[in-house]
């Protein structure tokens, strides 16, 4: 397991920037230090923040255009010559309209390619449906040998980039549109693969990743005032998961609660569940999006109507609780 | 300089004699594979390897070398009898062709066989893979070539058009794409499929200086991909090289039904019998 923060203070939403601005920030930091990192962006890098990258590195930044399966088909030709390529467009559209390159071209041959997909999930807001993610955990965390990140927050963000970097293989990093509640300090570490465990609760545990992290920390605020102990775990990393974090909950509070901007089919909750079933099956609830496509609104009333804050993760708590 | 040595035409034609012959013995022994679309790219291939490209089978992750990438996957009997000519492999795993364990696997894959430029397979793809390997030339300031070979059957892939725009677009003189065009796809005729023509035009369209030649003769071949690799006029190469699928093996030439289905051994046989009395 990674690091365990000892909650002693009740939880405040306090509004840090968009984990796509981290993508950007890291990026042009990165590409101080390291020459070979080259960033590709299919007409979207204004909204994705490679941009960023693109002022300071215009030489080593290529706009594709709208064309993104040949843009993950050029990052694997870039990894091939021993560049590590960055490559960013919205989730939706690098994932599904780039899946059989990033299958065939990237995963098969396990090259060193980094992808990032922004605007993940339905927080995106007003554009709707066309335009969320709601699938892409599912999609990459099934092709074999990818790594697969969703982190919850700016340090988060700016952190797994670099670890990004760093790890050899493809990488594939989900970023969201909104600003993110702030979770971590300059301080906090992240390792790929090492969940980031919030407390040492003993009576549920709420595995969640990316948006989801600050609600499942204010849901966790409020049942430890019912006199409910909760541990919180960020699974930054879908995959590899750290299972060994999951089976520590599972021992420890003997009820989970997986929270996720995603399906429920093939997401962060049925990885857990398969960790735990392994290891230790205890009684679980899934907060996620039930079977359906979101609509046009504002960000807060579609996480409202589509279940995914943290009153639906206490009611979520409260059921599992009954089934221990 | 490469360091291979430059071969008069009658040379590559007793290697690309061989090769027929290691391509047809291969997809008999495997029972399965293309020999079609394999026949086809012979002689591109031997002018590629002993002629033109830039390499050496004792530095095969040479950062100069020339890269040549077979986006048609399928004809990868041809590249693995061309890497056995070449020094890359060992002649003697032709005859393990898509057998567990073997490193000539049914379709190019990079994890088995390393000397492999990308892994291949699903149509379309190898183009855009080229454009990465031509572009990391341009950062790294090297003069490598990168040599793309597609099918025509391959281009109704719309992922082909995407990558043909950009280099076009980004004038990657430093790319060569060259289309076997064989006329035939699995389902039959690419006339009566879809056909992509005018192929030339359509490249000069996105902005690509093109060639047609005849992709069986040396005369042809060589001129072609050496004017590609030299070309210094801001625009990538497509070279639409006029192919028979199943060149050489009578019964094979120009029969849909040979793309995908492997000799018999009688037909091994007959075939190699026929090649080898062509030699003489």
């Amino acid at each position: 397991m990674g690091t365990t923060t000892t909650v002693k203070t009740k939880f405040e939403l306090k509004m840090g920037v968009a984990t796509r601005e981290a993508y950007g920030q890291a990026l042009a930091e990165l590409g101080k230090t390291n020459p070979n990192i080259v960033v590709l962006d299919a007409d979207l890098s204004k909204s994705t923040y490679s941009a960023k990258f693109e002022k300071q590195f215009p030489e080593r930044f290529f706009t594709i255009g709208i064309a993104e399966a040949n843009m993950v088909g050029i990052a694997s030709g870039l990894a091939l010559s021993g560049k590590i390529p960055f490559a960013s467009s919205f989730a939706v559209f690098i994932c599904d309209k780039g899946y059989d390159q990033l299958r065939m071209s990237v995963a098969y041959p396990h090259v060193n390619a980094k992808f990032c997909g922004s605007h993940g999930g339905i927080s995106i807001g007003e554009d709707g449906p066309s335009q969320m993610a709601i699938e892409d955990y599912a999609l990459m965390c099934a092709l074999p040998g990818f790594t697969v990140l969703v982190p919850a927050d700016e340090f988060a963000g700016r952190a797994l980039v670099k670890a990004m970097a760093e790890h050899k293989g493809p990488v594939y990093m989900r970023t969201g549109r909104p600003k993110a509640p702030i979770v971590y300090g300059a301080n906090d570490t992240f390792q790929i693969g090492k969940a980031n465990v919030h407390g040492d609760g003993s009576d549920v545990a709420i595995i969640a990743c990316g948006l989801l992290v600050a609600q499942a920390l204010v849901a966790q605020s409020q049942l430890e005032e019912e006199g409910i102990s909760v541990r919180v775990i960020d699974m930054h990393t879908l995959k590899p998961l750290d299972e060994e974090a999951v089976a520590q909950a599972a021992r420890a509070c003997g009820a989970i609660v997986t929270a996720e901007e995603h399906v429920l089919e093939g997401g962060l909750g049925s990885l857990v569940a398969k960790a735990a079933a392994l290891s230790h099956p205890v009684p679980m609830e899934f907060v996620g999006i039930q079977n359906t496509y979101a609509e046009s609104g504002t960000p807060d009333q579609l996480m409202e109507k589509y279940g995914l804050t943290a009153p639906h993760i206490i009611a979520a708590v409260k059921r599992v609780l009954k089934r221990k | 300089m490469s360091n291979q040595p430059v071969h008069p035409v009658d040379k590559l034609r007793r290697i690309a004699l061989h090769m027929r012959l290691d391509i047809v013995k291969m997809i008999g022994a495997a029972g399965s594979g293309h020999p079609g679309g394999s026949l086809s790219e012979v002689e591109l291939l031997t002018a590629l390897y002993f002629r033109v490209m830039r390499h050496d089978a004792k530095n095969p992750t040479w950062a100069d070398r020339d890269r040549f990438i077979l986006s048609k996957g399928h004809g990868c009997p041809a590249l693995y009898a061309t890497y056995a000519e070449a020094g890359y492999i060992d002649p003697g795993l032709l005859n393990t062709l898509r057998k567990l364990g073997s490193p000539l696997q049914g379709h190019p894959d990079k994890r088995m066989l390393p000397v492999l430029e990308a892994s291949t397979g699903s149509l379309g793809q190898g183009l855009s893979i080229g454009i990465g390997t031509a572009l990391a030339a341009k950062l790294d300031r090297r003069d490598y070539h990168t040599f793309v070979m597609v099918g025509d059957g391959e281009i109704e892939e719309g992922q082909i058009w995407e990558a043909a725009m950009f280099a076009g677009f980004h004038k990657l003189t430093n790319l060569t794409c060259i289309v076997d065009n064989n006329r035939q796809q699995l389902d039959g005729f690419v006339k009566d499929i879809l056909d992509p023509a005018p192929v030339a035009e359509k490249f000069r369209a996105f902005r690509w200086r093109t060639a047609e030649i005849d992709g069986h003769d040396f005369e042809q071949v060589i001129p072609a991909l050496e004017e590609a690799r030299a070309a210094k006029d801001g625009k990538p190469t497509a070279i639409v090289a006029h192919t028979i699928k199943g060149k050489g093996v009578s019964f094979m030439e120009n029969n849909p039904e040979w793309h995908g289905v492997a000799p018999k051994p009688e037909q091994v046989q007959a075939a190699v019998k026929e090649l080898e009395a062509a030699a003489v």
